[in-house]
């Protein structure tokens, strides 16, 4: 693409930042895993501040996000989470306010210093990035090396193009995503491979979250649960919030990027609505899991998926 | 056959074929995934997010947000309803692989557990018709079966940190090519210069569950013409 097209041009690329919508669809079987967005209501709401269609890939940051010069165009966007930005105007720095549209003209810069107490944060524009969708996404697979910016997270010096010159409105939302130590699961399918003991001491004692967590999995600490039966199964497919235990006992919890097929026996999975919430605990913290019924869960996320829905109504426009 | 259908999590039904992990019960597998996923690419079923068979379980993953759990369910059962056939496709994948020295990483130490000369290690894997039981962890990973008990070896205990694409690795009874650089505890006998994923295909795997395979020994100097480097 030439210069003409309206570009930031990337001066850090952050931690591990990649181009994510709601990811693949029907190509596990091959091996390729579903990837996508960590963080659904971020996601949605960077979406819909904006008027993007539903589906409109936006820019995922963990930890430390980018630093993005505004080298052609103009534009219009919103960065959504627990973020702290700066917007730099004439050599000016600017306080960025999370969950809310900004106007950016050409030469100027967003700084994205890092999420707060959270891992995941979200860069929408107006009208998209521009981007050549691959199996039906514009999502990125870095393990696999697929997707948007031929599988790669984006990084220094490095091109992004957009469709739209910004238009002139602000929309903004007060919103405050609440942190819980406490993460609700249902039985795994591997449950009895885990003598009840063990079984109470994965509700019983807290977990710690480890720094090696990431987009494939969020590993845990600090309460080793060894299973009895085996410590493998035959492999078969998995999806993002089972909790698979390893021989050495340290639990991992599937996140976006999960091998699409495990080995190792499944004592519970995640619910729905708590993957989240979890995958959005920094390392190092404590917390708990709870067990509910399949029945609870599916209650727990229909209610929270209608509290969202009813929650995004509250954006205001000037 | 299929022993129960049960919904597993809020997006999630698990079709259990039992325990067993051979070829019969996966050709029932791969018939009815198959199936499904057909249907599902005729746009029959949209709420169907990914239909993913192993060696006796077809997991299937649905769009919690849709409210057609009933008729996902109600499609699942009638998918049931047509009569198993067996593929009567007699075609078998060529596949090539070098075992010298320096792609066969462990046949040294797979002749020490196996008691066999690394000459009948590679005519036993050579003489091997392999089933693709299913493709899956990465992109383009065939786990494929059944190797002579004679040449059965436990994985290794300390694992690769890097094995090089191509690899051809063998645990137990089973056979994988490694489709990309990864890190990997499977006993590396020798390596193949095709490529397992072609990214800008449409289909872009170059073995689908069910296929049959045979390994076709090359030189290294073979291996060095049709290996494409990047």
């Amino acid at each position: 693409m030439k210069i003409k097209d309206n570009c930031f041009n990337v001066l850090r690329g952050g931690v591990h930042t990649t181009f994510q919508d709601l990811g693949f669809k029907n190509f596990q079987h091959l091996g390729i895993t579903t990837g996508g967005v960590v963080d659904n209501n971020l996601f949605h709401l960077a979406n819909k501040l904006l008027d993007n269609q539903s589906n409109t890939p936006t820019l995922e940051f963990t930890n430390q996000g980018p630093l993005l010069n505004l080298k052609k165009g103009k534009c219009r966007f919103a960065i959504t989470g627990n973020v702290k930005f700066n917007i730099i105007k004439e050599g000016a720095i600017m306080f960025g306010i999370p969950n809310r549209t900004y106007f950016l003209n050409q030469g100027e810069q967003i700084d994205i210093l890092g999420t707060t107490n959270s891992n995941y944060g979200y860069f929408s524009i107006e009208g998209g990035f521009k981007l050549k969708k691959i199996y039906g996404s514009y999502s990125t697979l870095t393990e696999s090396k697929i997707g948007a910016n031929e599988g790669k997270k984006i990084s220094n010096n490095q091109l992004i193009f957009f469709n739209n010159q910004g238009s002139n409105f602000n929309s903004k939302i007060d919103i405050n995503f609440k942190i819980s130590n406490l993460i609700r699961v249902i039985k795994g399918p591997q449950m009895n491979y885990f003598m009840l003991k063990n079984i109470f001491k994965f509700f019983d004692k807290k977990f710690l979250i480890s720094n090696s967590t990431n987009r494939m999995g969020v590993r845990l600490e600090g309460n080793i649960i060894k299973a009895t039966k085996s410590h493998n199964i035959s492999s078969e497919g998995v999806i993002k919030g089972s909790i698979q235990v390893p021989g050495n006992g340290d639990p991992i919890v599937l996140l976006n990027d999960h091998p699409t097929i495990g080995g190792y026996p499944k004592i519970a999975n995640v619910i729905l609505s708590d993957i989240v919430a979890l995958a959005q605990l920094p390392p190092r913290t404590l917390f708990n899991f709870k067990e509910v019924t399949l029945n609870e869960a599916e209650n727990i996320y229909k209610k929270s998926i209608l509290s969202f829905t009813n929650k995004l109504k509250e954006i205001s426009k000037t | 056959m299929l022993k129960s259908i049960n919904q597993i999590s809020e997006q999630t039904f698990l079709l259990d074929f039992g325990e067993n992990i051979d070829i019969k019960t996966n050709n029932f597998v791969i018939f009815y995934s198959d199936l499904i996923l057909e249907n599902v690419n005729l746009n029959n079923y949209v709420g169907i997010l990914n239909c993913i068979p192993s060696y006796n379980k077809i997991l299937i993953h649905f769009d919690p947000n849709t409210n057609k759990k009933k008729k996902i369910l109600d499609f699942l059962n009638s998918i049931f309803l047509t009569p198993f056939q067996l593929s009567t496709s007699k075609k078998i994948i060529e596949i090539p692989i070098c075992y010298e020295e320096k792609y066969s990483l462990d046949l040294e130490d797979v002749s020490k557990q196996t008691n066999l000369s690394k000459k009948d290690i590679i005519n036993l894997h050579l003489s091997t018709i392999f089933h693709v039981y299913m493709i899956g962890f990465m992109p383009g990973l065939p786990f494929m079966g059944d190797i002579n008990t004679n040449l059965s070896v436990k994985r290794k205990l300390s694992p690769r940190i890097n094995v090089p694409r191509g690899s051809v690795g063998i645990v137990d009874s089973l056979c994988v090519i490694y489709p990309n650089n990864s890190p990997g505890g499977w006993n590396i006998i020798g390596r193949t210069p095709i490529e397992l994923f072609l990214k800008n295909k449409k289909y872009p795997t170059l073995l689908n569950p069910g296929n049959k395979v045979k390994f076709k020994s090359i030189s290294k100097k073979e291996f060095e013409s049709l290996y494409n480097e990047n």
